[in-house]
């Protein structure tokens, strides 16, 4: 139907669009026809599956091979026909703890650092992420006044980049910042977000969810309005409280939804780097240090360009994201079933 | 198409292809800015391209931040410029062209740049003509002059100890509310201009570096406790982790800093913001319980080795550092000359105010002042390993994340580390 509602016109099929169209679709015929009697037609299947799996192999799994590749060797080169083979002399490094539990232990103290503080902004962000978008799209769902304006206003932020995300927040929260100015004027003494461990790890999160949240709220969103409403009538005419409503009906129905939600806010935390980077520097300390920035700073920022044991660094950080990813889904799978 | 056309096509492609246009090198020279230099350096190629309609430069500005990360890697793929301006000759010489068999009279470049260039060779190599200096550097404080004179306190002297001053500056900086009593740069290389002062050598009998001798101790230490006590804020050291560098550039251009170590190159920059806002001088680097020496350091041009020109490369290396082009260079960007002739004549600089003519007549004569242990630690291969490894740790302990005694540790460790895998073949 247009917008209107009246059905769409059809292209009246001896025009000169209608011939054309045809004329372009026919140069496929013949060689699909002679794919199709080559491959039979199951084969056509993996013919479709083709480019992108050629994509994909190119600039997904070709990397990580490369990756896995120069994990084992060493040196400075950045050739692996240059690099000498070290077998697992990086993972070694990287796995000689006293104790996994205490950083400082460890003869990489700065990769179990950026894992305790990755896992930590994980716990906190996932937790403020998935509760403040799912509030906002049960708010946002509702008819409210001025609806179409905060679902636009909420998800702006996501439109940003997130180095200037950063700075924009950088700004504000800086000695001489607009939230310092605040707080002096309302007779405060400035506070040195950046200097305080605890200050600067809350800030990395807040800025995230404030950023990202948008995003998620609109998945929710649309899992929310795929409710049927008269789900909502029947609890409504059966005097069903509020509480019930979402726990019985609306949780469970939106789970699908959350799951994904889930598995992408757990992903994008274990990878975030430019927004906290921009932001904190990874300081005060270490206090902010997440695990990609030691692989980018082992590879590319110190004297000595370790590409080996940024290499071995982020092929651990894959297959820990990998093995989360697995256990998230096969519990939702369970929860479903 | 008859045949009069055929042959007026094919005389204009003959023209066209022995044209000059054609027929020109286009090299690239990867550049960054503190200051004016790009422009001064644009227009020296300009003067060098119109003498030579052959070759044409074009000059890539990047952030300094690039020189040190991007291009290294760009080098090792084979992928770099032709020329590149840089501050770490040791680790970049694997990849600097000898320009000695292009050059025109390298007799002379030996004669004026020769300490210099030993900081550039690869270790063993004794002959190899990489690049010229673009600038001398030497670390030293910048003094807010005004502050002091609001706050009634005297400028310690010429031959005062970094205590005289930390404790000067801490009493300007309570009775005018300056959040930055003193701040250093968060880079190695400045924290080594007060660690030489307090007797830190370095480098062992070998060749490879020692950082954690008994000076670069006390210098750590010193760095700690100024931010347990107050004279230094945690915000340049603390704030950030691992090699981030830090500047105190603004905090000083808004006059929260009494006093700031850096150095000679940001004479031209404050010289142009600061203006009239305050009064600001350059001191003598303050005295350690060995000497009052600060760091010598600097950046130069480099031809790379995978040029396809090298030729071309090494006759706009000649015309730059040629006397009167560098010398015009000097006097236009307020540098401090790493020219040996140029430096013995004296530059006339352009332009320069009373207090930044006045700055690099300090920083000048602080060359003079310099160790003979601050040399070696600028131009031994391995120094920015050690200085990477310094900030990275002792940032660690300014923001009372593990002590002095596990940052030492934890300095040796990395690096040997990074040492061991630099050597690596």
């Amino acid at each position: 139907m247009s917008a209107n509602g009246s059905p769409p016109r059809a292209i009246p099929r001896d025009s000169f669009a209608s011939r054309l169209i045809e004329a372009v679709a026919g140069l496929a015929d013949r060689p699909m026809a002679w794919i199709q009697h080559a491959v039979g037609g199951r084969g056509m299947a993996y013919v479709f599956l083709a480019p992108n799996i050629l994509f994909f192999g190119l600039f997904v799994f070709l990397p990580i091979g490369i990756n896995m590749a120069m994990s084992l060797t060493g040196g400075t080169n950045l050739f692996l026909s240059e690099r000498p083979f070290v077998g697992g002399d990086h993972y070694r490094a990287l796995m000689q703890c006293g104790s996994y539990l205490d950083p400082a232990s460890c003869r990489e103290d700065h990769f179990w650092k950026g894992v305790s503080n990755t896992l930590k902004f994980t716990l906190f962000q996932m937790v403020a992420m998935v509760g403040t978008a799912l509030v906002t799209a049960l708010v946002l769902n509702r008819k409210i006044r001025g609806r179409g304006f905060f679902r636009a206003v909420y998800f702006f932020p996501v439109l940003l980049s997130p180095v200037v995300v950063a700075l924009i927040w950088k700004w504000i929260l800086q000695r001489d910042g607009l939230l310092n100015g605040a707080i002096t004027l309302a007779g405060g003494e400035k506070i040195l977000f950046f200097v305080e461990p605890g200050w600067a790890m809350f800030w990395a999160v807040f800025v995230s969810v404030w950023a990202h949240m948008g995003f998620y709220t609109l998945i929710l969103l649309a899992g929310l309005q795929a409710i049927p409403a008269d789900l909502y009538e029947a609890a409504e005419m059966d005097g069903t409280k509020p509480m019930r409503v979402l726990t019985r009906i609306t949780l469970p129905l939106l789970w699908p939804n959350l799951v994904v939600v889930l598995v992408l806010v757990l992903i994008k935390a274990v990878q975030t780097f430019d927004e906290v980077f921009v932001l904190t520097g990874g300081g005060p300390g270490t206090a902010t240090l997440m695990v990609v920035q030691y692989i980018y700073e082992t590879a590319f920022a110190n004297q000595v360009q370790n590409f080996g044991l940024a290499a071995a660094a982020s092929m651990l950080l894959g297959s820990l994201l990998f093995a989360l990813t697995m256990l998230q889904l096969w519990i939702a799978r369970r929860k479903a079933a | 198409m008859n045949r009069r056309h055929w042959l007026a096509g094919a005389l204009v492609a003959v023209a066209l292809a022995s044209s000059p246009v054609q027929a020109q090198t286009t090299l690239r020279m990867t550049w960054y800015s503190d200051g004016n230099e790009g422009e001064v350096m644009r227009d020296l190629l300009n003067r060098f391209e119109a003498g030579n309609p052959g070759i044409k430069v074009v000059l890539d500005t990047v952030p300094f931040k690039a020189i040190n990360e991007n291009l290294p890697v760009q080098l090792a793929a084979g992928q770099g410029p032709d020329m590149a301006r840089i501050v770490d000759f040791g680790g970049l010489a694997k990849f600097a062209l000898d320009l000695r068999p292009h050059l025109a009279n390298a007799p002379n470049w030996e004669q004026n740049f020769g300490p210099f260039l030993e900081w550039m060779r690869e270790p063993g190599n004794t002959t190899a003509i990489p690049g010229y200096m673009t600038q001398l550097t030497v670390t030293g404080p910048l003094v807010n002059k005004t502050l002091f004179e609001q706050a009634g306190v005297a400028i310690p002297g010429p031959k005062a100890t970094w205590d005289d001053w930390a404790k000067a500056a801490k009493a300007v900086a309570d009775k005018v509310k300056a959040p930055y009593p003193v701040a250093f740069d968060r880079s190695g290389h400045r924290f080594f201009g007060l660690a030489v002062s307090q007797g830190a050598k370095m480098i062992g009998a070998d060749g490879l570096p020692t950082p954690s001798d008994e000076g670069f101790r006390r210098a750590a230490q010193l760095i700690v406790d100024w931010h347990k006590s107050g004279v230094m804020s945690k915000e340049l050291w603390g704030s950030v982790s691992g090699t981030a560098y830090r500047g105190a550039n603004e905090e000083f251009k808004n006059a929260q800093v009494p006093f700031y170590l850096s150095g000679s190159w940001q004479i031209a920059q404050f010289d142009k913001t600061v203006g009239n806002a305050f009064d600001w001088i350059a001191a003598p680097t303050p005295c350690g319980p060995a000497n009052c020496s600060g760091m010598p350091g600097g950046a130069g041009v480099i031809g790379i080795k995978a040029t396809k020109h090298p030729a071309e490369v090494a006759k706009v290396m000649d015309f730059l550092a040629s006397e009167p082009i560098l010398s015009e260079f000097y006097a236009r960007t307020l540098f401090v000359p790493g020219h040996i002739g140029i430096a013995k004549k004296g530059v006339a600089y352009r332009g320069a105010s009373a207090q930044a003519a006045a700055a690099l007549k300090v920083f000048g004569d602080a060359v003079g002042a310099l160790d003979p242990a601050a040399y070696r630690i600028q131009g031994n291969a391995y120094s920015r390993i050690v200085f990477n490894a310094a900030i990275s740790r002792i940032g660690q302990a300014v923001a009372g994340e593990i002590t002095i005694d596990d940052a030492i540790k934890r300095i040796d460790a990395d690096v040997a580390q990074q040492v061991a895998e630099r050597n690596k073949k």
